[in-house]
């Protein structure tokens, strides 16, 4: 069964209450001494059998994040983070070169499992052929890469997609097997001085997910990756590349989960994306880290940088969030305009509930001409929570026919949380046309009393009444994981209300 | 056999009493008009049935089939068969009412630990309802009662009404708003619903709804009480002279 259905299943039989990935694993891991040095990116890019290049890379990183201050200007408020208090690397034990589910420690299958991503059911890993009968052609295949803490412990479907010519592989790997790719596209769209969390990221990064689509192909199937915090006092952080060559199209999915901690994890992951000519780029997040709990004790730290680099004519680049999770979200899922009528957008679903800070929005940068692009923000404040949508349109002077619709909408559950709309909008061209669209309501006491009249609970009416309103943006996941979305846009509003 | 028995219900809103001791009874098939001029308690009355928040029972008490209705939840109410048809039913956008409709029959089969509806037989149903109500298949995939006529949104209230086959209905001035032709379809779709098991509570200004859902008994109230009952003769009584007469008995 795939493994977004199984999580859909997997979310029907759950006891509808507090954060459900809440749980730790139990297995031994293989950490880098706490804190952060030269020494501790060399360990890193040792362990990682990674070149020379690569690690000359990250030290540069490194060393221009010693010059560098953690950004203020966001709507977040969090404690000051001492980064010599963190372990930087952790890899489960034992640690060898895995070929296949069998030698992947149990406890970490189990993890899998608890999250609904059976690894075992959906995966064949490389050679490791379906036994006849055993497979459904008529259920859509996703191929799972699934990183556990700092990496990669498993990547489904490879040589199906091997076959289409798509290269799926921790970027760990790809740094090894694919070096003119990886040193040709990585730090090209979020370059390793862009900022003080993406650069900290360049220097310390484990693993993540490298895609290449090669020209004019169209990737089989959906690409998936699942990312888990499990070690104590650990960052993650990941990196990720896709690229679409020309005429090449790709669909990836992004899902996360840690375990209830009460001390806060940092989280600061760098996602780029490439899309040449002709090639279109579908990004997907549903991002569930563990929120803190109802007091606002601990949770994740969720700072990201997340790019695309429409580089090619006509090319496009789509980011679709629904974020339920994190302590503190700090994220602005851009794109970069750059080829002629080239086109991205941008569709949200913030949700906050509790004590959780979230400061995020995109950046549509038009450099080309008759560029285009698309933002439908979704904002839904409950408990006590900040809730705020931070955005930039900007026009570059040879911008001609630059186009931009944004909308933003933000709902309020309750009387004591916030919803912020910050835009910024700037056309250097005078041809540009942007329009930006912005409200700003409360959840009604006649609509749920209404749906409360017909027999929905209050908390299935609150459900009700917030998936109807982020519709719009639900409808431009994929599927299976629009009626995942759905689950957990209700069970991330429990307790909000009364 | 009495469905409803309100006894000496008193009512009040933040610090104000508007039930001052309210009794009715209303048995099994009977349908019951109720009618009062404005603030005389009407739709607090059907509020407090239903259980809206925002009232508080100082005194008295609410049977339904037997049972204390004032110790069940509002949606306990309603999977019990307590309707109340609102005065202005309210929009949710992104909601399709087809949507709508089958989580709400459903949640309420669920709590009487009925079965869900399959697919096919809750689709038949709601064709079979809608196509006698003269409601449109495509008004059902728009968000629930967004962009509704006033006509549409009552019709709309009575096709729950039909799906949820509730044993008290309880119509809010459901001619408000409404002209004629609007009125007659939405009565007619009333009175399909009639049956010696269902009992309606019809509250109402005006004795014309009372032309099309013809009643059994009628109250009159008066300042959180009621001060008359009768035939149905009684509102054309009123009609006819008005309320004046009631606000000094009461």
């Amino acid at each position: 069964m795939p493994a977004v259905q199984e999580t859909v299943e997997r979310v029907k039989r759950i006891d509808v209450d507090q954060y459900r990935y809440g749980f730790e694993t139990l297995i031994e891991s293989d950490k880098a001494p706490k804190g952060l040095s030269e020494d501790t990116v060399k360990f890193i890019s040792q362990k990682k059998n990674e070149p020379d290049w690569m690690l000359q890379w990250r030290l540069e990183a490194y060393r221009r994040w010693l010059t560098m201050q953690e950004p203020t200007w966001a709507r977040v408020d969090y404690p000051k983070i001492d980064f010599q208090d963190l372990y930087y690397y952790s890899a489960p034990k034992p640690k060898k070169t895995v070929t296949s589910l069998d030698e992947i420690d149990p406890e970490i299958l189990k993890t899998y499992e608890k999250l609904g991503i059976p690894l075992r059911e959906v995966a064949m890993l490389e050679g490791v052929e379906p036994k006849p009968g055993e497979e459904d052609p008529n259920k859509r295949k996703i191929a799972v890469d699934a990183v556990f803490d700092s990496v990669s412990v498993a990547t489904t479907f490879k040589a199906e997609l091997k076959k289409a010519g798509v290269i799926f592989m921790p970027i760990s790997e790809a740094i090894r097997e694919h070096p003119e790719l990886v040193q040709k596209y990585l730090g090209s769209v979020v370059p390793t001085s862009d900022n003080f969390y993406a650069t900290l990221n360049s220097a310390v990064f484990s693993d993540g997910s490298f895609v290449y689509v090669p020209p004019g192909v169209r990737c089989p199937m959906e690409l998936s990756t699942y990312f888990r915090i499990n070690e104590r006092n650990t960052g993650q952080f990941e990196r990720t590349l896709i690229i679409a060559d020309k005429g090449a199209y790709v669909s990836y999915l992004e899902g996360c989960t840690a375990p209830q901690r009460d001390e806060n994890q940092l989280h600061a992951a760098v996602v780029e994306l490439v899309a040449h000519d002709d090639a279109e780029i579908k990004y997907s997040t549903v991002q569930n880290w563990y929120p803190g709990n109802s007091e606002g004790k601990g949770g994740i730290y969720n700072f990201v940088t997340k790019r695309g680099d429409c580089r090619g004519d006509r090319s496009k680049i789509s980011w679709t969030q629904v974020e339920t999770g994190s302590a503190i979200t700090w994220k602005y899922p851009s794109c970069i305009l750059r080829g002629d009528n080239s086109s991205g957008e941008f569709y949200s679903i913030a949700i906050s509930n509790g004590f959780q800070q979230v400061d995020s929005g995109t950046k549509m940068i038009h450099l080309g001409k008759n560029t285009s692009s698309r933002i439908i923000s979704k904002g839904i404040a409950a408990g006590k929570s900040q809730n705020t949508y931070r955005g930039l349109v900007t026009a570059h002077r040879k911008a001609t026919g630059a186009r931009n619709f944004t909308a933003c909408d933000s709902l309020l559950i309750g009387d004591k949380c916030g919803a912020h709309t910050v835009p910024y909008i700037e056309a250097k061209n005078s041809s540009a046309t942007f329009e930006h669209e912005a409200t700003t309501s409360k959840i009604s006491e006649d609509v749920l009393f209404y749906c409360i009249q017909r027999g929905l609970s209050q908390e299935e009416a609150v459900g009700l009444v917030v998936n109807g309103f982020v519709k719009d943006v639900l409808q431009q996941l994929p599927m299976e994981f629009a009626v995942e979305a759905q689950k957990l846009i209700s069970i991330s509003l429990e307790g909000s209300v009364g | 056999m009495a469905l409803l028995e309100v006894k000496d219900l008193k009512v009040r809103v933040e610090e104000r009493e508007i039930l001052h001791g309210l009794t009715l009874t209303v048995n099994e098939g009977e349908i019951h008009a109720i009618m009062g001029p404005n603030g005389s308690g009407k739709s607090t009355l059907s509020h407090v049935i239903a259980g809206k928040p925002g009232y508080e029972v100082t005194d008295g008490q609410i049977l339904f089939k037997g049972e204390d209705l004032l110790e069940m939840s509002p949606d306990e109410r309603a999977a019990k068969g307590v309707f109340l048809a609102f005065q202005y039913p309210v929009e949710i956008p992104g909601v399709a009412t087809m949507n709508f409709l089958r989580t709400a029959l459903n949640a309420q089969r669920k709590a009487r630990g009925e079965d869900e509806f399959s697919t096919p037989d809750f689709l038949r149903k709601v064709r079979e309802v809608s196509k006698s109500l003269n409601i449109p298949q495509d008004m059902l995939k728009r968000g629930v009662n967004v962009g509704f006529s006033g006509g549409e949104k009552k019709r709309n209230e009575v096709l729950q009404m039909a799906l949820f086959e509730p044993s008290l209905c309880i119509l809010d001035e459901m001619d408000s708003g409404l002209d004629i032709d609007a009125l007659r379809i939405a009565a007619d779709g009333v009175n399909a619903l009639r049956s010696p098991k269902r009992s309606m509570v019809v509250i109402t200004h005006y004795q014309r709804l009372l032309n099309y859902i013809v009643p059994d008994v009628v109250h009159v109230m008066s300042k959180g009480r009621v001060v008359k009952s009768g035939g149905k003769e009684l509102a054309l009584e009123l009609e006819a002279s008005g309320y004046a007469q009631f606000e000094d008995a009461a």
